[in-house]
């Protein structure tokens, strides 16, 4: 079973050459420290920037300068800073290249559930709705189930929708799939677990193809 | 030249008054209009709309807004962080609509250029789409979303001239430019306030059209809401 690490290891693979990317919060933050020091890639938080570097060095952090978590940021060479109109343009008319965010829950068919659980304080979708309606490349980062053992994978989703329709592929801590017409389609187990063990921890309709490759990290 | 200039925050918010909708810009406590801010709390005015990406903590941005119950309803994509927002939502003291951060630029941005509504994909088979129209376009489905309609927009630069031009640093330029000229009268305050012609046209982000009234801020806190660092090597 994959950590929050190992599921950010393994999208950091599916960073390519040339990519523009949108990190959410959370375990996609983190695939900023896997992805390949060989390729080019430029990181884009929607509050307005492109060209995110790292965490500025103690005494260093700009109020100006932050992301989308609010946390303080550096840029790298090459950067460049907009407006939010400009930046969900960018995100809209689908020049960003890969969209990767976490879920609460994800159905069969895509749709995506990730802002609000009824009865509990509602904070707001933020940018959310924004990239899972534009974004054509999306990748979700979640765990396969809840602390319950119960599974997030789903026919429907139980919470209030982000999107319908959108999620493309999914990394949990135990596989890789990805959606299609007749459902979450299995292509990698994470080390170490079935193929039963992945079938129990989903809810929602699981194809198997005949070979299902242990996921390289 | 036309000189937007006025004396301080208390010349530039001359007219606002109780029941009125503004838009305020910021990102997070970031580029947020902080003499703007003030001055509201001290003119007093209740049964404000405010239309703003976040509603600023406890103690800063428009949580001192909050605290005074100034605020009766908050147009927001996001607005965690904030105990005093979350008792009166709670409570039902403070109306609350939230919208998709996206389009919530673009709603500040129609209002700016002219257009009343946007077609969005964003919300389409959610709760944020119910009750409104829907269109598809090239076999994809979009929601119908109106320009706002506000009395005074309040937003930060880092420097402007007299003629009302702006031009905005890092990441707190956010909403301000898609809310300048997007109300009846646009207030901008800048760290540095300087002689028309200083800027070069060429780098200016927002034009002086857009900007009714223009103040230097006497100071700015620029408070942070996640210090992240990194050690040296």
């Amino acid at each position: 079973m994959l950590d929050k690490n190992g599921i950010a290891k393994r999208i950091a693979r599916e960073v390519k050459d040339g990519y523009y990317v949108n990190l959410g919060i959370g375990i996609p933050t983190l695939v900023a420290n896997f992805v390949r020091s060989d390729i080019s890639v430029e990181f884009q938080s929607e509050n307005g920037v492109l060209g995110m570097g790292p965490f500025p060095y103690e005494g260093e952090e700009d109020p100006d300068i932050i992301n989308a978590g609010k946390q303080t940021i550096t840029t790298l060479p090459g950067a460049s800073f907009f407006d939010s109109a400009t930046s969900f343009g960018m995100i809209r008319g689908q020049h960003v290249d890969l969209t990767i965010l976490g879920a609460m829950e994800v159905s069969e068919n895509g749709d995506i559930a990730n802002w609000k659980i009824p009865g509990k304080m509602v904070k707001g979708m933020g940018g959310a709705m924004d990239l899972v309606a534009s974004a054509e490349n999306i990748i979700v980062a979640m765990m396969h189930t809840n602390k319950a053992g119960k599974s997030k994978l789903l026919k429907r989703c139980t919470l209030p929708l982000t999107g319908v329709g959108c999620v493309k592929k999914i990394v949990s801590n135990l596989a890789v799939l990805e959606i299609t017409d007749e459902g979450f389609k299995l292509l990698e187990r994470a080390p170490g677990i079935s193929v039963e063990a992945i079938k129990e921890a989903t809810e929602g309709k699981l194809i198997v193809p005949d070979e299902v490759p242990e996921m390289e990290i | 030249m036309i000189r937007k200039t006025v004396a301080d925050a208390q010349e530039a918010l001359r007219g606002v008054q109780d029941g009125m909708t503004f838009m305020l810009g910021g990102f997070g406590l970031c580029g947020i209009p902080e003499n703007a801010i003030a001055e509201l709390v001290r003119l007093g005015i209740k049964d404000i709309t405010c239309i703003s990406n976040n509603a600023g903590v406890d103690d800063f941005g428009l949580g001192l807004l909050l605290q005074k119950k100034q605020i009766r309803k908050m147009i927001s994509s996001y607005v965690g962080e904030n105990d005093e927002f979350e008792r009166q939502m709670l409570s039902g003291e403070l109306d609350v609509e939230l919208t998709p951060q996206g389009t919530l630029a673009e709603k500040c941005r129609a209002a700016q250029a002219g257009f009343p509504a946007i077609y969005t994909p964003a919300g389409y088979g959610t709760e944020v789409a119910e009750g409104k129209e829907t269109r598809e376009f090239n076999g994809k489905m979009y929601v119908l979303e109106y320009a706002y309609n506000s009395d005074f927009s309040f937003v930060k630069a880092w420097k402007g001239d007299e003629a009302g031009n702006l031009v905005f640093k890092g990441t707190a330029r956010n909403f301000n430019p898609c809310m300048c000229g997007a109300s009846g009268i646009t207030v901008a305050e800048v760290e540095e306030l300087l002689p028309a012609g200083s800027l070069d046209p060429n780098e200016i982000h927002i034009p002086g059209i857009f900007v009714q009234r223009i103040f230097q801020g006497p100071h700015y806190e620029k408070r942070i809401e996640q210090r992240t660092v990194r050690k040296r090597d």
